[in-house]
């Protein structure tokens, strides 16, 4: 295991890149400070997806998000996905890399879901076991999203947000603060949000995602396919407090709205930010 | 429960909403009801958008049909979603065993979304051709380049949806074809070829010698014959970057 550096602070205001403004983004000056592009739609060998975000990588920073590394997977991380993903990387220098708290694949199954893993010791020690793996393999330190989530396994022995504390401090990780993934796992388990904010080391969060969600049955589901609720900009102002200027985005993944909408939101958390600052 | 034992009791749930295994997993069945969802809707989603003109083609209800079918058969194993349209074709002939317009317009469907994202190669620099020796000149063809024998107007059909006009009624071609799919720059392209102009490319592909090529259709045509349409089909690949190396540089 090698130590790296922290991720550094960038407090800038970013949106995730969809295809739906590939030419906003392309053809025209998008006041934006970062891009976050989801990492496998550009693990590819060639084509038009590897020249979009090289051409959007000329314009602004690029973080890149993946999905599909399965940090929590038992049997470790695939060879080829490291493979590719580290390729990614030095295409593009991203200004971070991240993924998610959570688990896919098993065997040779991958669910391509972000899957909930039982708060326990063990499960500690495979994460921190893979984050080191896939930081040596990418030269950096990596960021890590809190996940939403619809199930509690009985023998877990730590709270969320004590897991994540944990696995800072042991990989050297920085953490990307999903406020809306927080309030959704919070709905649906029944723990305060904000113990959750005081609770997760706040100085290893480097990156916020701010999006909406949709109710189910009983449970509230994460769809990033709605405007940022009122009770998601309750924490992020919450957030703000505890984290300071980070960079910060709106992550929008289905319904997607003009470029325009969400640069309006993005606006909001300007303000947001601005007032803190005030 | 360990984690390893776990995780394969979530997949044996996702995969077969086993009771037993959401006994194992959680109190509450609710929450893992919404992860199977999740799992199956992003399944048939994922198909959807990789076979949109196949959806279009046979309807919503058909279409849901074969891909649960899949979803079924085929449980997800590479780690980028992507993947999970290969081999719905070989589902398609489970599933429709008699309607082979379906399996080839799946064929072309799957072959454009791996095209798409091939490798990249640099076009041909036609100034490197007049130093080939062509007696001994080796081919290579776009690492983009599918090809598969055509039996029905799948291909029509294709392009029909893709031109936003209403498909024809499936039919058997009067004599069997080619269809080819590559990349040129960004767009990739689906092009039908005549039985013997598919045969060819197949031969100087397999056996990559222009040489076996024009001796092949000199047999075919004839010497004069034979060799101008070697000509004109070497032509035809540069042109349309479907041969992106010749080896085989004459000697000084």
């Amino acid at each position: 295991m090698t130590a790296f550096a922290s991720p550094p602070v960038f407090a800038g205001y970013g949106l995730g890149l969809r295809r739906e403004h590939y030419r906003d983004f392309l053809e025209t000056r998008v006041p934006v400070d970062f891009v976050e592009v989801i990492s496998e739609n550009f693990m590819v060998a060639g084509g038009q997806p590897l020249d979009i975000v090289r051409r959007v990588r000329e314009r602004h920073p690029v973080a890149l998000h993946g999905v599909s590394m399965s940090i929590g997977s038992a049997d470790g991380l695939r060879r080829d996905y490291i493979v590719r993903l580290k390729a990614l990387v030095a295409a593009v220098d991203p200004l971070y890399v991240s993924d998610h708290l959570s688990w896919s694949r098993i065997g040779r199954f991958n669910s391509h879901d972000l899957l909930p893993l039982p708060y326990t010791e063990e499960a500690l020690d495979v994460v921190c076991a893979n984050i080191d793996r896939a930081q040596d393999a990418v030269g950096r330190a990596m960021l890590f999203e809190n996940p939403s989530s619809y199930l509690t396994f009985a023998g877990a022995s730590m709270t969320e947000w004590e897991f994540l504390a944990r696995m800072c401090e042991r990989t050297g990780c920085g953490l990307l603060l999903d406020v809306n993934n927080v309030f959704v796992s919070a709905a649906n388990h029944g723990f305060d949000p904000f113990a959750f904010l005081d609770g997760i080391p706040a100085q290893h969060v480097r990156q916020i995602h701010l999006a909406g969600h949709s109710e189910g049955d009983g449970l509230l589901i994460d769809t990033h396919d709605q405007p940022v609720p009122d009770g998601v900009w309750a924490l992020y102002a919450h957030a703000v407090t505890r984290c300071g200027p980070v960079a910060t985005m709106i992550e929008r993944d289905a319904d997607i709205p003009p470029l325009s909408e969400l640069l309006a939101e993005l606006a909001l958390a300007r303000r947001f930010n601005l007032r803190e600052a005030a | 429960m360990n984690l390893n034992k776990m995780q394969r009791a979530f997949r044996r749930w996702l995969t077969t909403a086993d009771a037993a295994a959401a006994h194992r997993l959680a109190e509450d069945p609710r929450g893992l009801h919404v992860y199977q969802n999740n799992y199956r809707v992003q399944l048939m989603n994922c198909l959807e958008s990789t076979y949109p003109h196949l959806h279009a083609f046979i309807g919503d209800a058909a279409f849901r049909y074969a891909a649960a079918a899949h979803v079924g058969r085929q449980p997800p194993r590479a780690w980028t979603l992507d993947a999970y349209g290969a081999g719905f074709e070989a589902t398609l002939r489970t599933v429709f065993p008699d309607n082979p317009d379906l399996h080839e317009l799946a064929w072309i469907e799957w072959s454009l979304a791996t095209a798409f994202v091939a490798r990249d190669t640099a076009p041909l620099d036609p100034a490197h051709l007049a130093h080939v020796d062509w007696d001994r000149a080796r081919l290579g063809f776009a690492p983009s380049l599918h090809m598969a024998r055509l039996t029905t107007n799948a291909a029509d059909i294709w392009s029909a949806l893709q031109d936003g006009a209403d498909a024809p009624e499936a039919a058997m071609l009067p004599a069997p074809a080619g269809a080819i799919v590559w990349r040129r720059g960004h767009v990739a392209r689906l092009r039908v070829l005549a039985a013997p102009d598919f045969e060819a490319l197949r031969l100087a592909r397999a056996e990559g010698s222009f040489a076996a090529l024009c001796a092949r259709l000199v047999d075919r045509h004839g010497a004069d014959d034979g060799v101008a349409s070697a000509g004109a089909l070497l032509a035809d690949w540069i042109g349309n970057d479907l041969l992106t190396r010749v080896s085989g540089i004459r000697q000084p």
